[in-house]
This record gives structure tokens, sequence and C-alpha cells, in this order.
């Protein structure tokens, strides 16, 4: 078994512990914890099959953006975890057998599939020689020319995810004293101050 | 020799435990989105499996817009859920009914 086999059983093994103390964990930071170890390791299957670029993506945007999104909002809320985690035992056998049978299908799907015929002429974007080129440059190329309108459009949904967030969560609390900019830009500086001749040696 | 199947069968395991997870954990709302964001990771590891299986850049692009709609997602999830702890004081999907739907 070569290196690869066993960094690749190492970090597949991790991802699908670690998914299931996600589901399973009792307190749900430990469960934010357990998700950012599975979007490690399937940042390392993902260099392992040579996609560096998405490799790194996960780990900067699920781990540093995503989950740590989580980690303060279940820190941030003061709920009673453990009547959330009442009917866990009811919901079980459901939820085991409802997992049981999607992977079985993928299991029967796996038994019998194939490649089209023609599946390697059909190929849009075929990968340079990654021995002359890298994975970051030769994806740079595709998606800012032949893709560039989707890569903006994905901007713009992040920018209306960004503002509906916002819009959502901002709140306007009516017992705090707020800077109001246009009346203090429209005072009349002859109501606000007096001038007056202050004669010398006699003062007011 | 690890195969494209290998990848598969991970992926595949992934997005049954995302599954498994919105039914056992009904009641609460952030394990629900975790469980999402589980199945869509799967979703990313078959792209990428393909992709580099096949020497085919486009699937490596699409799970860039896989993530960028994750990430977003995420973000509008959980700001509605701050929205309705705000408003309710709870967090339990049973007592989602202000609609009546």
């Amino acid at each position: 078994m070569g290196i690869t086999a066993i960094a690749f059983y190492l970090f597949a093994f991790t991802a699908i512990a670690s998914g299931f103390l996600v589901v399973l964990a009792r307190n749900p930071v430990h469960s934010v914890l357990w998700l950012i170890l599975t979007f490690f390791s399937a940042a390392g299957l993902f260099v392992l099959m040579g996609a560096e670029y998405v490799a790194m993506l996960l780990a900067i945007v699920y781990v540093g953006a995503v989950a740590v999104l989580f980690l303060f909002v279940v820190m941030m809320l003061d709920v009673d975890f453990v009547e959330l985690k009442s009917g866990i035992s009811k919901y079980m056998p459901l939820g085991l057998l409802i997992g049981a049978v999607l992977l079985m299908e993928l299991g029967l799907v796996f038994g019998h599939w194939n490649f089209a015929e023609d599946a390697q002429n059909l190929r849009a974007a075929v990968a340079p020689n990654m021995a002359e080129t890298h994975n970051t440059l030769a994806l740079g190329k595709l998606i800012y020319t032949d893709y560039i309108y989707m890569f903006q459009a994905s901007g713009m949904i992040l920018l209306v995810a960004m503002i509906g967030a916002i819009v959502l969560t901002l709140r306007h609390r009516k017992d705090v004293k707020r800077q109001v900019i246009a009346d203090q830009i429209l005072r009349d500086p002859k109501d606000a101050m007096e001038l007056k001749d202050v004669k010398s040696g006699q003062g007011l | 020799m690890i195969t494209l199947e290998h990848y598969l069968a991970v992926a595949a395991v992934l997005f049954t435990i995302g599954i498994f997870g919105i039914f056992v954990n009904r009641k609460n709302v952030i394990i629900i989105l975790m469980s999402i964001e589980l199945m869509l990771l799967a979703v990313n590891i078959n792209f990428v499996a393909f992709s580099t299986h096949l020497n085919d850049l486009v699937g490596q692009i699409f799970t860039l817009f896989v993530l960028t709609v994750a990430a977003a997602e995420a973000a509008i999830g959980l700001a509605i859920l701050v929205c309705f702890f705000r408003n309710r004081g709870t967090i339990a999907v049973e007592d989602v009914n202000v609609m009546k739907g």
C-alpha cells in the first residue's frame, strides 16, 4: 500500500467519522468543530486528487468563513440545546432506515455504471498537462475567460446575500441615543452661540 | 491503487450522513444547516473526482460556484435564524408557525 493509499484512507476515514459526529454530537459547538475537521479532511482528499485550488478554497471559505459563522451563531444564541436534543432517540430508527435505503440505492448505482462512449470527446475544458502548468493557473485561465459572466454572477449572489443578511439582522433600538447627522448640519450657528464683545480689563 | 470509485464511495457516505442528520436532528435548525453543508461537500467531492479523473476542469469551476452558493445560503440561513430567535426566543423547528403554513 503506497503513501497515497494510506493518505486517502486516513482522510476518508476522518471525513466520515467526523461527519457522523457532526450530526450526533450533544453540544452544537462540538458539532461545528467536527464540521471543521470534516472540511479539512475533504480538502486533503482534494489535494490527493490534484485539485489544489479547490482544496485551498475549501479551507479558506468553508473553515475560515462558513464554519466560523456557525460558531458565532451557536455561541451567540442562548438556546437550551438539551431540550432540542430530546427527540433524537425517537427519530433515530427512521433516520437509520432512510440512510440505509439511500446508501443501498447509491451502492446499486455503483454496481452498474460506465462512462459514456464519447465521454472523452464531450469534455468542455480539457485540462492542460499538469507537468507544465499547475491547477490554479489552468483554472484561472478558464474562469477569467470562458466563465467570466458566471464568475461575476456568483459575485452578485454574494453581494445580495450580504445585503440580505445585514437587512435581516439590523435593528434600530429605540432606547439608544444616535447621531443624527442631518440635525447637526441643519443647526444654525446663531441659535447655538452668542458673540460677546468683551472690553479689556472688565470681564463679563 | 485509489480509483474514482473510492472517492465516489466517500462522497456517497457523506451525503447519506447529511440526510441522516436532517432526519435525526429534526428540532435543531443549526444542525440541519450543518447537514446541508455536509451534503454540498459530498456533491463537491463528486464533482472534483470526476473532473480530475476525466481531466476536465469544468467540474472544478462548478465546484467553485457550488461553494459560493453554499456560503450565501449559510449566511442567509443563519441571519434568518438570528432574526427568528430574537422574535420568538427559540429555534425549535416545530415552533416555526408564524405564517400558519
